[in-house]
């Protein structure tokens, strides 16, 4: 049984960082800030929840278990919000440099 | 296997601060510091100190990243000068490498055991009722220490105060941002300060028995506060609220009356009345959670404006 | 599986820190700010996975800190550097109609 609990580990765990490794290459690859921030939820999110899922069995008890599943909706909600936040902040430097550009037009 | 997981943990860690020395700019030096402060974190959970970590976690890369920030906004984009002397650098430079160098070789010259009160503490701890003997230390066996950490932590808020234009330090510090929030800092402050409340409380009870306490529970409290300041749910206390002015003063206060009261019913100055410890030392961690979280929030949010004018 | 588990924490460490060093230098400060999320997510999958390795349950208050508290660096980097910052001394800008 602990065998068997071990595997689904490894093997979920695995995923998990592979996730991580996708998230992190697209971080340093992908042209543009907004797909950046696209690529690090993916780590966030998915990679997280493989890793969290493949630690479950390793929990001690219970409510350990379900603390490991608290975390991940933490950082599950955070990392959703922060993605909006940044590509706010952005949007909005975008938005400025434009509105700075041609400062000879003047405004109404 | 752990000892590879340490070893890269100290490169990370060095390479992090070298990354924060050695970025030029103000911005992403203030970046690079919060990613090492969450390194640090690591580093202290590696040496068996959670409660150092939690610490470090809520401090580090939690609120001193809001203070540095808010620092580098105030900050001219260009420098004015050059620099005012170009020997400074080398020589805080070579400052900074004696004292690492000199803390190394104190560090180093160590007794093998170190000299180490740990094991007294484990055999005092049963008396106290506490689990955690990091809790135990903090508020019983060397309770002077942590009353007047507490008022050091007020005095630095009065010396942020003293910053005041304003003599009597009347008013509203500054908002954190000149213009209102954007949504999704409305919506994280909204949905994250309450699960945050509830996390700071539960570090409070837990510590206790587990590694948490007053500090980072009031930590994670303050943090919860700036957050909501942050996405305009509540606004900037007036520095002149008689009941700010009480919560500020709780928990120093309140330690104080404890220390005194302990000459009455144990015969010891900071002495805890027998048969009713526990109870008395959560009181006293209670209001001190309080105070530290309050003080802790205005020290961020900077000195009050001056009274408002309608 | 201690020492499966440690070595999957080195990896993700390892796999955060090259992140952060190569955007470090080639992104902005919004692409450092977000190397630094990728550190905090990879910390808190390996104070998840030092967990059951060491068997201090502890550990799981660590990462519930840093989960919750991840989300401040990007709200204050967004409070104090939003488009609208005023230069020192300049008073606020009158919104236009």
């Amino acid at each position: 049984m602990s065998l068997i609990a071990d595997a689904f580990t490894l093997v979920f765990v695995a995923a998990g960082i592979a996730f991580f490794a996708a998230g992190t290459l697209g971080l340093v690859r992908l042209p543009q800030t907004l797909s950046r921030i696209h690529a690090l939820t993916k780590a966030d999110n998915v990679g997280l929840a493989l890793i969290v899922l493949g630690l479950l069995p390793q929990a001690a008890n219970v409510l350990e278990g379900a603390k490991m599943v608290a975390v991940w909706l933490l950082a599950q909600l955070a990392s959703g919000a922060v993605a909006q936040v940044m590509a706010e902040a952005v949007m909005a430097e975008t938005k400025a440099t434009k509105d700075a550009a041609p400062p000879e037009e003047g405004h109404p | 296997m752990s000892l590879v997981f340490d070893a890269v943990l100290c490169l990370v860690l060095l390479a992090g601060a070298l990354g924060v020395v050695t970025t030029g700019a103000a911005r992403p030096a203030v970046i690079a510091f919060i990613g090492y402060g969450l390194l640090l974190g690591l580093a202290w959970v590696r040496l068996a100190a959670v409660d150092v970590a939690l610490t470090e976690i809520a401090i580090g890369s939690g609120i001193s990243g809001v203070v540095l920030l808010r620092c580098v906004r105030a900050l001219p984009a260009e420098p004015l000068t050059p620099a005012p002397n170009r020997m400074l650098k080398p020589l805080a430079a070579v400052v900074s490498i004696t004292i690492a160098a000199a803390l190394a070789a104190v560090v180093l010259a160590l007794p093998e055991p170190a000299p180490s009160r740990a094991a007294d503490v484990a055999a005092a701890l049963p008396a106290t009722d506490l689990g955690n003997p990091v809790t135990g230390v903090l508020l019983v066996f060397r309770a002077l220490d942590t009353l007047l950490e507490k008022v050091v932590l007020l005095l630095s808020l009065v010396g942020v105060w003293a910053l005041s234009r304003d003599p009597a330090c009347r008013g509203r510090p500054a908002p954190l941002s000149p213009e209102p929030a954007p949504a999704p800092s409305a919506f994280l402050a909204r949905v994250l300060a309450p699960i945050g409340v509830l996390v700071g409380l539960y570090l409070l009870w837990a510590g206790a028995d587990h590694p948490g306490g007053a500090f980072q529970s009031g930590a994670v409290l303050a943090a919860m506060g700036l957050l909501l300041v942050m996405g305009d749910q509540i606004r900037t206390p007036a520095a002149e609220s008689r009941g700010l002015r009480l919560l500020l003063l709780a928990g120093p206060f309140g330690f104080l009356a404890v220390g005194f009261a302990g000459w009455a019913t144990a015969g010891v100055f900071l002495g805890y009345p027998p048969g009713a410890e526990k109870a008395v030392i959560i009181a006293v961690e209670v209001a001190i959670t309080v105070s530290i979280a309050v003080t802790l929030g205005l020290i961020v949010l900077g000195p009050p404006a001056g009274e408002e004018r309608p | 599986m201690a020492d499966l588990l440690f070595a999957a924490a080195t990896l993700l460490l390892l796999l955060a820190a090259a992140g952060l060093a190569a955007l470090w230098r080639a992104g902005n400060d919004v692409d450092r700010m977000l190397a630094v999320q990728l550190l905090g997510a990879a910390g808190i999958a390996v104070l998840l996975l030092l967990t059951p390795a060491t068997g201090d349950p502890a550990l799981l208050d660590t990462a519930l800190l840093l989960a919750l508290l991840a989300a401040l660096a990007a709200c204050a980097y967004r409070a104090a550097f939003g488009p609208a910052r005023q230069k020192a001394g300049t008073p606020p800008a009158v919104p236009r109609p």
